[in-house]
């Protein structure tokens, strides 16, 4: 009687303590979405089951192996138990209710993460390897950074150019595959101002651990004067415009504009440049070999760079115009 | 004795030749058509498929049936090779199950270590934040490489436990089918050799799970990996065949199913597993193998130009992912499942009195061996599948936590007022309670669909994951080479550096669980070559690294400890912990024959608190002379 009444005594101080620090608030990041405000909710329940469970079985196999350690020289065997039909029910029944609660409440809790307001925001967001594109239909209006308004619920649909991606706020906690060739979405109401990053989580290549986007949640004025000004770029020059594309179709993912070397050749410099080839043949870097490059960019590589990386996609994505402007913009970056 | 006579030097032999064969032939045939001389993804598979082949046959491991197929018989060869020294039975074909035995064995360590390595490798770059010695590619291949070689280690080292010991504890002398059982070893190490290549030939970059469209864009070093992954399948189906016959067909007298040893049970819910299972992720890399080597469409939702000439339809991102679970989730039982039995089989040894609730403990196996194969779509909560489908899919994973916490509750159970002594294995045994108690605790947050939304394709998974392998694989597997040492090198191992080999590993193994699920939940992804200084896991990622190096040193003692004990430890007695089990009643190290009669199943296997009773009743020929 007196080990079992230890051992109570243990488990419950155990469960008490390691129930507080499984507190969420110590454990996850800031919340940020009201739908994400449900797993923070799930993990303060779990705390103290998990700390309970952990408490039970730690406290009695410790108890156990320092209370009924075997004395040298003492060569009786243990207490002869086979087994107890009672206990076996117990905790085959207990844990049953406890995980079908746990299933039962994830399940209204799946269910109230889908629930749609009625003046949700529409955002159609564009994965590629490495880089994220947001659209927002509402406001005929594209950008690589994600805006968002505080307190209005955002539609995510999203679809991938290549592999499969993943959308992923911490902040928001929700996450959803991006998966070519399917269109899925995402709720999310955004509930505290700031900024965050989408961070890519599902493996996909090369540069996945760099896929990151911008993410910032806004008020209401700070919002429309971003809209306005993105409207108001329709205006820009041909390297300004070009220069948006070049985010906007992700080429900036693999071409840094500042001269550091990434998966492909960095703009900055590059055009008028003499660069060597495979074949080791020399190419002066010129408007006609940067418009091939852009459509088919396995003719001529340039040393030591891989091949096949480079979508083939551009003569078909983009318009002539574009390509041109995308053109003036790498001109631009001219040393 | 010339080098030629091992086997697995024919064995390599035949591999280069047959690979070249492939290659060559392949090449030859395009010529042949007009085509230009080039080397296509095809013809290498073609290569590593004959050069799989070609080592079957150079090693020997088709002999017997060809020669069969000729109307010429062949005895079973046991005992020693004439003329030749008795270790070079290790090194070639041996229809000896304890040889097979020891095979598996051997080839797991060697696998665990050098998937150890590379962990220990990506660990040390990603200690800080930016790319350090390492570059995203390095990193994508290594970590992948990492992944599909411990999963590997794992499948063989479930081989070396069932082969070694599932004869021995039902009282037989071999396995049923002994030249499929030196098949399914065998085919092993081409396969091991395949995945150890791909990082020699441009590498990959999916992650071990191979997820479509990635694998199919993957570099060359990928089509290596789906095939040696599919060939080590291949030898886990055989090898499940050969467990299953044997336990249904050669228990001894007297041994009815609940006087198994609860080894055996688990070995065999695992087998069941392995048996009707596997062919899934066979199915899936060999589908993605012919997507990339043949231009078949299956899983890419974008047509090859090729594809859309005939009309093809356009493939499904996630059947891929659907094949793959319903082998890979249940595939984590097929590791556990024994390692729980070795938990479960060892403790009333160590403590003195009989297993809590033997039956229970039994069924439970079977039961998570059934439900596991409900479950596989909890591992695409996010993946955009049809939404209503969470829900089943979270309740049938829930499930499973109830007859994994009956073995848990057993287990304590048979702890309480025991007589409990701490040697090594018994070390073990507890330290896997407790890592395994951190990955059985950390599952059903991942299992509730709304959490795993926030969870999955975290560091918080990764440490879940590594928790419940080495809580319910690795130290299992090590309590049980320790345990079984005496009887298989008749010698026993060194109890400090055994103790010390524990101390090390367990703390540094709670240690990197708690630091992964922590950083996961502040916001680290799996797989990613570099981190985020802004999200304050500093201590955290460092943490993991080092309790990475405490982990690998401690297996170096192991290693150590293994090897000198084997050359130069203490004699062992024939039975070193007073075991109720029949191969402790039989010499160490234990005869080419094991039994020389079968012995009779007289009483229970686990009544270790009534000193009169009798499990197993020994001829004299058999037993040891204590």
């Amino acid at each position: 009687m007196k080990h079992l009444l230890a051992v109570v005594v243990l488990i419950v101080i155990v469960t008490l303590a390691v129930g507080f620090l499984l507190n969420p608030e110590n454990l996850l990041p800031t919340l940020a979405s009201e739908e994400g405000a449900f797993v923070d909710q799930l993990f303060s329940l779990y705390a103290f089951v998990i700390a309970f469970f952990f408490a039970l079985i730690v406290v009695i196999l410790l108890y156990s192996t320092i209370v009924f350690r075997r004395k040298k020289g003492d060569d009786k065997p243990g207490a002869n138990v086979h087994g107890n039909s009672v206990l076996e029910i117990v905790w085959t029944v207990i844990p049953l209710g406890i995980v079908l609660f746990f299933a039962g409440l994830g399940a209204v809790y799946l269910k109230d993460t889908l629930k749609a307001e009625p003046d949700e925001m529409i955002v159609e967001v564009t994965a590629s390897q490495w880089s994220w594109r947001f659209r927002y239909p509402e406001f005929g209006i594209s950008s690589t950074e994600l805006n968002l308004l505080n307190g209005r619920q955002v539609l995510f649909v999203f679809e991938s150019t290549d592999v499969i991606h993943s959308f992923w706020v911490p902040e928001f906690r929700l996450k959803q595959d991006v998966v070519p060739g399917i269109t899925t979405t995402l709720r999310l109401k955004p509930t505290l101002p700031g900024s965050y990053k989408v961070r890519c989580a599902e493996l996909c290549g090369l540069n996945h651990a760099y896929m990151l986007a911008e993410v910032t949640v806004m008020e209401q004025a700070e919002f429309d004067a971003w809209v306005a000004s993105e409207i108001d770029s329709g205006a820009l020059g041909p390297p300004d415009r070009g220069a948006k594309l070049a985010g906007l179709n992700g080429c900036l993912a693999c071409h840094s504009t500042d001269g550091t070397r990434s998966v492909g050749p960095s703009w900055r410099g590059l055009f008028g440049s003499e660069e060597i080839l495979e074949d080791g043949s020399v190419v002066l870097v010129d408007e006609a070999y940067l418009l091939e490059s852009i459509l088919d960019p396995n003719l001529q590589v340039v040393e030591g760079y891989r091949p096949d990386l480079m979508p083939k996609v551009y003569g078909d994505t983009l318009s002539q115009e574009e390509i041109q402007d995308l053109i003036a913009y790498i001109r631009s970056l001219e040393n | 004795m010339t080098v030629l006579s091992l086997g697995i030097v024919r064995g390599l032999a035949g591999q280069l030749i047959g690979s070249a064969l492939g290659i060559g032939v392949s090449v030859a045939v395009r010529v042949a058509m007009g085509l230009p001389l080039e080397v296509k993804e095809g013809a290498i598979v073609v290569g590593i498929l004959v050069g799989a082949m070609g080592f079957m046959i150079g090693v020997g491991a088709l002999t017997d049936w060809s020669k069969w197929m000729l109307g010429i018989e062949t005895p079973l060869r046991l005992g020693p090779p004439e003329g030749k020294p008795s270790w070079t039975r290790y090194f070639g074909v041996d229809y000896s199950h304890k040889i097979i035995g020891i095979q598996y064995g051997v080839t797991s360590m060697v696998l665990l270590f050098l998937a150890g390595l590379l962990a220990l490798t990506f660990r040390v770059e990603l200690t800080t934040p930016g790319l350090q010695f390492l570059d995203n590619h390095t990193y994508n291949t290594i970590m992948s490489t990492h992944g599909i070689a411990m999963i590997a280690a794992m499948l063989v080292g479930v081989g070396a436990m069932a082969n070694y010991l599932t004869p021995l504890m039902i009282g037989t002398s071999d396995m049923v089918f002994p030249r499929l059982n030196a098949f399914g070893f065998w085919i092993n190490v081409p396969a091991a050799l395949l995945i150890g290549t791909s990082m020699y030939v441009g590498g990959w970059d999916t992650g071990w799970t191979a997820y479509a469209p990635l694998s199919v864009n993957a570099p060359l070093g990928m089509q290596f990996v789906l095939l040696g992954v599919f060939l080590i399948g291949l030898s886990s189906i055989l090898g499940s065949i050969n467990v299953i016959v044997t336990v249904l067909h050669r228990r001894t007298p007297g041994m009815h199913f609940f006087r198994m040893p609860i080894f055996v049970w688990s070995v065999l819910a695992t087998s069941i597993i392995a048996f009707s299972a596997t062919q899934l992720i066979g199915l899936s890399f060999l589908m993605v193998s012919a997507e990339r080597a043949l231009g078949m469409t299956f899983f890419s939702p974008v047509l090859s130009p090729g594809a859309v000439a005939v009309g093809s339809p356009a493939g499904q991102v996630l059947l891929f992912q659907n094949l793959f679970w319903f082998y890979s989730h249940p595939a984590v039982y097929v590791f556990i499942l024994p390692g729980l039995g070795i938990i479960s089989e060892l403790l009333p040894v160590f403590s003195r009195k009989p297993l809590f609730g033997y039956k229970w403990v039994a069924l439970s196996s079977m039961a998570i061996a059934l439900m596991g194969f409900f479950v596989w779509g909890h591992h695409m909560f996010t993946s955009g599948m049809l939404e209503g489908l969470r829900i089943p899919f979270m309740v049938t994973t829930m499930l499973i936590a109830v007859p994994t916490g009956v073995k848990f509750f057993s287990w304590i159970a048979t702890l309480w007022g025991g007589k409990i002594s701490l040697q090594t294995p018994m070390l073990f045994v507890l330290g896997a309670i407790s890592i395994f108690l951190i990955g059985g605790l950390t599952g059903p947050p991942n299992g509730v669909s709304v959490s795993d939304l926030f969870l999955h394709d975290t560091y918080y998974i990764v440490g879940h994951f590594h928790a419940a392998m080495f809580g319910g694989f690795i130290f299992p597997f090590i309590a049980a080479i320790y345990y079984w040492f005496p009887k298989i090198t008749g010698r026993m191992y060194d109890e400090g550096l055994g103790k010390l080999h524990f101390w090390l590993m367990t703390p540094g193994f709670w240690l990197q669980s708690l630091a992964m699920a922590r950083v996961g939940l502040l916001g680290m992804r799996r797989r990613i070559a570099d981190w985020d200084p802004g999200l304050g896991i500093e201590t955290g990622q460092l943490m993991i690294t080092i309790a990475g190096f405490a982990i690998g040193i401690s297996m170096l003692i192991f290693l150590a400890n293994l090897i000198i004990s084997a050359v130069r430890g203490r004699v062992a007695s024939p039975n070193p912990w007073q075991s109720r089990s029949p191969e402790f009643q039989i010499p160490s190290p234990i005869p080419e024959h094991s039994y020389a009669q079968p012995p009779v199943i007289t009483g229970e296997p686990y009544d270790y608190a009534e000193p009169d009773s009798v499990y197993v009743s020994m001829s004299p020929a058999s037993s040891a002379a204590d």
